[in-house]
């Protein structure tokens, strides 16, 4: 038994490794995972926003910590050269930090809303309307794809 | 024999001179006559400002980040990168010297519709008269009044920088009679009132094509290859096909009008590139517009 959990435990550690390792040595696909993440959240958002599901305070609590955790991280993940095979502008290598600014913009974006908590369905749709005037602002720059 | 000479010699010269008489007659500016405007009536301005957004006018005749109000100062200035030079967008405001402030309807209907400046010069089709040319004289009418409403600005533009042969507007006259027309863009065998007004404001104001359909060498659309994306002309990156074989194909014409209302796609990515400034736009227009455009995308070819 206790072998057994072991095994697992090292199991789940080198799966844990190796996704870290794919994400150090592959940023691409790190930032792209990051940003299917935030527009998941604003998906789970958008559902309660257009009534397709209940507000659920947890639901709205996850989105939005999530999109403030990736989007923190997210433009770490931007190294020399990673725009090969991606979606990233060259105009990000050449703002960097306006590039940085308009990630943290968003994440600040989530984290005012976080702490006044929207607590209903109108709550959650003015919560996209801050949220998603990031979106296009710092994709018609630094986004090839339209 | 210098008699025959001087006969094979004139004979050269009027061969000549009539090929380039036949050009010049093919190729020259080519306005609406001007009682085609005369009758546009008086203006309904609110029709004129959702013309204007479906215009795009503001993405390429406003200052470079414009939002909000600025939005509505038709500075000029943009440079719009392209495969045959840079073209520096000019001052269309009511400003008397930098803008139009001293046209009239019917040179800004001709450079509208017919690709043609006020003092009769062939304008570049990267001014997308070739789309508007499916504008009415009375949408013409609304949309000049409207635009007379709007702030005067100073600014004037730098001229285009062109290589040749692209930097003689002569030659505009052999693009326009090539690709140039007002026909529809697509036959549409059975489109009801609705998918007919998104025809037209897909293929006249709005001139979703432009960007869309991808261009031969001279400028010219591909044929048979209407809505079908390709290279951005402007830079790098590409534009998506928006016929029903492409990404969008999937998608409900509720999906459409919800992307073109918040810039959102049904799984919550978001409009990038100059599709941003475009859906913004967009956002401005009626509901019933969004959806008639919705339904036209739904009819036209699977390309």
């Amino acid at each position: 038994m206790k072998i057994r959990m072991t095994a697992i435990t090292a199991s789940a550690l080198c799966l844990g490794l190796a996704a870290a390792a794919v994400a150090q040595d592959n940023p691409v696909a790190t930032r792209e995972q990051m940003m299917k993440q935030v527009g998941a959240s604003m998906g789970a958002l958008g559902a309660i926003a257009k009534g397709e599901k209940p507000y659920d305070a947890e639901a709205v609590k996850a989105a939005l910590t999530t999109i403030s955790t990736d989007m923190k991280g997210f433009p770490d993940h931007f190294p020399a050269g990673s725009e090969v095979n991606s979606a990233a502008a060259p105009a990000i290598w050449d703002n960097m930090d306006d590039f940085k600014a308009k990630a943290l913009k968003l994440a600040g974006d989530a984290d005012t809303v976080l702490a006044s908590m929207p607590a209903d369905q109108a709550g959650v749709q003015e919560s996209i309307k801050t949220l998603g005037a990031n979106c296009g602002t710092c994709h018609q720059t630094y986004r090839l794809k339209r | 024999m210098a008699s025959t000479w001087s006969k094979i010699t004139a004979a050269g010269v009027a061969v000549v001179a009539l090929g380039a008489a036949t050009a010049w007659a093919l190729t020259r500016p080519d306005p609406h006559p001007e009682n085609y405007w005369a009758n546009v009536g008086e203006a309904d301005l609110a029709h004129g400002e959702q013309l204007f957004w479906a215009g795009g006018c503001a993405s390429c005749h406003a200052a470079t980040g414009a939002e909000g109000d600025a939005l509505k100062i038709m500075s000029g200035g943009r440079a719009l990168p392209s495969p045959f030079g840079t073209f520096h967008i000019p001052n269309i405001s009511p400003d008397p010297n930098a803008g139009i402030g001293t046209w009239t309807l019917a040179q800004f209907g001709n450079a509208m519709t017919r690709g043609v400046g006020p003092g009769g010069e062939h304008l570049y089709p990267s001014f997308p008269y070739g789309s508007y040319a499916r504008m009415s004289p009375k949408d013409i009418g609304d949309l000049f009044a409207y635009l007379k409403t709007l702030p005067a600005n100073s600014n004037v533009a730098p001229p285009h920088e062109l290589g040749f042969p692209f930097n003689i507007r002569m030659a505009v006259g052999g693009w326009k009679l090539l690709y140039f027309t007002d026909a529809p863009r697509v036959e549409l065998a059975s489109a009801d009132d609705k998918v007919k007004r998104g025809q037209y404001l897909v293929e006249g104001p709005g001139h979703c094509g432009e960007c869309h359909t991808p261009r031969n060498a001279l400028g010219g659309f591909e044929t048979g290859k209407w809505l079908a994306g390709g290279p951005n002309p402007e830079g790098k990156g590409t534009i998506p096909d928006i016929t029903p074989a492409g990404p969008i194909g999937s998608w409900s014409e509720g999906d459409i009008v919800n992307y073109l209302e918040t810039g959102f796609t049904p799984d919550y990515d978001s409009a990038g590139g100059s599709m941003v400034e475009v859906q913004k736009n967009m956002a401005h227009l009626p509901k019933g517009d969004l959806e008639a455009i919705a339904a036209y995308l739904k009819a036209v070819p699977a390309l």
